[in-house]
Parts: structure tokens; sequence; C-alpha cells
């Protein structure tokens, strides 16, 4: 056991945590990403929904979920503790600041690291918590005639305020009886400062995994002349660009379209 | 060539240090840079001043003794040479040129510009060594090695320790040197018994050295004058947590060697 805990104390035990909570949070964005596209989709909040209310009554993503909230602090923690140690690696400045070649990213990701745990707190802040632990958010009733597919949508009000879902079936008409995460997302993208927030958090994840993506395999040992190019291209592309451009579409979409 | 130095002046490893300006004048293009110092040094010395310490030894790029800080880069602005090597016509007259002693924990300053990097000697000695048996004279050659691993063990070898890595580090970290000494003798079938805890012992020695840990910035890299590459740290990676993780093989207990 003892042993274990050396691996994971040395310096290079710490950045293998690292490396390993970040590639498993790379993963669980690609996830929140593909679900989120629901946002853009023009059916009344449905399909965004009954996704919210899947993620939250599933139990093996529940478990997942739990895993992931543990992989954000041990991520952050590690992230704190790492950088106060590679401060005390040098205690006296050098007057003149480095002109040796680096990527902005990869010297600043203590930096963009804390903007998004400042984010991400926001984030579940609002979302997360008020959707689980609050009977803050609202709900929607969708009636859809399953023969001419036809939906209507109305508020609704349970008579009992720890309602969470139902799903029944009258004559050939589905009633889905959901809370209304959508209305909530919505209304706060059409807050100009939530808009702010989410493109300049975006902007930060975008720098944060251009660095940390392909540094992850490098800590890992997972380099190789044939697939780092490839890593590197998927981090550049997809990690940094595609995933972030996909979420601030969001909120920019809803503050100036919808 | 007139120009002015702003030099790190510590005049021992208790003292407080603090950034002296000297001219230096009438320096040909032509000198080393540490020819430039030399010309300032006998200048201060023929004023009754004490001289600027700094580290140097064989002035050709191979021994690894000199350092210096300069203008915010190791071993200067040209890429892939040692301090040495640097010659006064990559400056322009009139220039400021500052000149820092390596900055780290593990590497306290003695005096002046030189700094004391026995950490490094530690490190080494913590595993970068191979057995080898006693007896006849084996022939030469006998084991087999293919070209490119011995290519790129070779490369590893060229690292001179200069500790450029770990002040061009925004982390002060040893990575590149550390992971350097392990693949020269690791990727090597004559390195192979020690593998497994050569790489344990000089990561746990490092550790307790002081460094910090490795960003993957890359400015080890751009700044090593013997051109080690990142793919050592990598291969270092590999194998620690592969011999940490998967191998039944234990750190040499070295706790008894008097620390």
């Amino acid at each position: 056991m003892s042993e274990i805990k050396q691996t994971f104390n040395s310096s290079l035990g710490k950045k293998l945590i690292m490396a390993l909570t970040g590639l498993f949070l790379c993963t669980f964005i690609i996830v929140h990403l593909g679900g989120n596209l629901f946002l853009f989709k023009d059916d009344q909040g449905y399909g965004f929904n009954v996704y919210a209310n899947f993620l939250t009554h599933f139990p093996p993503i529940e478990v997942v979920a739990y895993l992931l909230y543990a992989s954000i602090l041990v991520h952050a923690l590690y992230g704190l503790v790492l950088t106060l140690k590679n401060r005390k690696a040098r205690p006296v400045a050098y007057a003149v600041q480095t002109k040796s070649p680096a990527s902005w990213s990869s010297k600043n990701m203590g930096l963009l690291g804390a903007i998004l745990f400042f984010f991400i707190v926001v984030h579940m802040g609002d979302f997360w918590y008020k959707y689980k632990f609050t009977h803050s958010v609202g709900y929607k009733e969708y009636r859809t005639n399953v023969l001419t597919n036809q939906t209507t949508v109305t508020d609704f009000v349970p008579a009992d305020p720890t309602f969470e879902h139902s799903s029944t079936t009258v004559n050939d008409v589905e009633i889905v009886r959901v809370k209304d995460i959508h209305t909530l997302v919505s209304t706060s993208f059409h807050n100009i400062w939530y808009l702010i927030l989410y493109v300049i958090a975006m902007g930060t994840l975008a720098f944060h995994l251009l660095h940390g993506f392909q540094s992850a395999f490098q800590t890992l040992g997972w380099t190789h002349r044939k697939y780092t190019p490839v890593v590197r291209f998927i981090g550049t592309w997809f990690f940094a660009i595609i995933i972030p451009a996909g979420f601030a579409l969001m909120p920019i979409v809803y503050y100036f379209f919808k | 060539m007139n120009l002015t130095l702003k030099v790190w002046r510590q005049k021992d490893a208790n003292s407080t240090g603090k950034m002296v300006t000297y001219k230096a004048e009438n320096i040909s293009p032509d000198m080393s840079f540490l020819e430039m110092l030399d010309v300032v040094n006998e200048s201060l010395t023929l004023k009754g001043d004490e001289p600027i310490y700094f580290d140097h030894d064989c002035r050709e790029g191979i021994c690894g003794m000199c350092s210096l800080y300069i203008n915010g880069r190791p071993h200067g602005p040209k890429r892939a040479i040692t301090t040495c090597q640097l010659h006064m016509r990559s400056f322009h007259d009139g220039e400021t040129i500052t000149i820092e002693p390596w900055r780290a924990a593990s590497f306290p300053v003695i005096k002046d510009l030189t700094v004391d990097r026995s950490a490094f000697d530690r490190i080494q000695q913590a595993g970068g060594y191979v057995s080898v048996n006693t007896g006849g004279v084996p022939d030469a050659n006998i084991i087999p090695i293919p070209k490119v691993i011995a290519d790129e063990a070779f490369n590893s070898a060229t690292c001179i320790g200069c500790g450029a890595c770990v002040a061009a580090c925004k982390n002060a970290s040893a990575m590149l040197f550390v992971s350097a000494k392990v693949s020269q003798l690791g990727m090597l079938p004559q390195g192979q018994p020690e593998r497994w805890s050569r790489v344990q012992s000089m990561v746990a020695q490092m550790d307790e050295e002081g460094f910090g840990s490795c960003t993957n910035t890359g400015a080890c890299e751009a700044e090593c004058p013997k051109e080690i590459t990142l793919t050592n740290i990598s291969r270092m990676n590999n194998d620690f947590f592969s011999a940490k993780l998967f191998r039944e093989e234990k750190v040499h207990d070295h706790s008894g060697g008097g620390e």
C-alpha cells in the first residue's frame, strides 16, 4: 500500500493523475456537447428536457456523474498542489522575462484551469443544483398525437412539488410531463452577462485543451512517431476548436436568434 | 563593440545579491561571450574590484560547465550552442545584455553567476550506471544493436548536464536531463538489468532534490544546447509507470548510504 502511495505522491505520479482525470473530462465534454445539441432543435425544449431527465434518472449515468465530479475536484486540487510545488522550485525569479519559445497555453494552464473551475462552479450552481436539489424549476407537459405527430405544449403544475417525470399514453396521445430545464437555460442565455461568461469560459477551454489533450499523452508516455501527429490533430481541431465553438454557439444562438 | 552589461553579483550563498551595471568597451564581434567577460574581468581586476565569477572549462561546448541566463534565455539567443560557443556578433553595438545565474531552488548560487549543480550528480549516482562483469575481455560489438536504437541512445547520451533545461523551464524541472540519462542506458541491451530500478531511483532522487514537475511546455527542448528531445521525457514516463505499476521491481533501498 505504501508503495502505491509513493507512486502517486511522486512528481510523475501526480502528473499521471492529472493526465488520467484530464482525459476522462475530455471524454465527458464530448457527451455533454452531443446531448446539448438538443438545444438547437426547434421542439419547444422537448428533446432537451427529456434528455436532462434521462441523465438524472438513469442509474449508470448517475454513478459516472459522481465519478466525474470527483475527477473535476481531483484535477483541480492536484493542479493547485503541482502549481504551488512548481513555484517553490524557483524561489528567486529571473529579472528578464523568459524568451524561451513555449506556447502561451502551456505556460498558463493553472490560470486557465482556475477560470474554468470558477465557471464550472457557477454553471453547476445554476443548472445542476437547481434541477436536482430545489423545486425552483418549472414543468412542461408535452402532448403528442402519435398518429399525426402533432405536439402541443403547456405549462404543468404538479400537486406534489417532488414530482419528477411521467410518461403516459391516452387514446393515441402520448403525454410527457417533465421538469423544464430548457426554459431556465433559455432565460439564462438571454442574459448578456451569461453570454459573456460562457463565451469567455469556452475560449479558456479552447486554450486549456489545446495544450492539455496532447500533453496528457506525453505525460502517460504515449508518444509515437506515427500516432502523436494524430493526437495533436484531434487535440487542436476537435478539442480546442470544434467542441468549445459548439458550446459557445449555444448562448450566442439563444441570445441573438431565439 | 560597446555594450552595457547588467550582471547578477552575489558575494556568497548566504548573501542577497543584486544586479550591477558594467560597461564592456572595445569588444571584438569575433570574441566568444566568455572572452568578452574575461575582458570585463580584466578591467575590473585592474581597478581592484572583485571579478565576475562564472563557470567555464573546455570552452568548446562539450563539458557542460558554462551556464549563464542571457537576456531571458539559457546560453543566450542562439539555438543548440553553449554560452562558450556564443559569439559577440550575435549582439548589436550598444546593446544592453542582462546576465543572470540559473534560477532554481535545487541550484543554489555559490557566487555571482556560479550555481551548485551537484543535484545532477546525485541523480546520476542514484541510478545512472550499468553493471559490467569482470573476466576476460569480450569481443567488440558482440551484442547486436539496431542502428536506429544505437543512434537514439547516442542522441540522449549527448546531454552534457549543463542545466539549461532546468533554467529554461518555468517549473525549474529537471525532467529533460533525467530522462536523457535514463534513456541513454535504458534503450541499450547493456542497460536492461537495471532498467526498471534505475528509472525509479533517478526519479526519486530528482523529486528529493526539489525540482519542479513537467508541464510539457517544451522550453527545455528548445534551449538544450545538445537538442535533447521531449521524446526522452515521454519514454522515461512510460518506463516509470511501467516499473511502478506493472513490474515487481522495487527501488534500490539506498537509505543506508548515510543521507
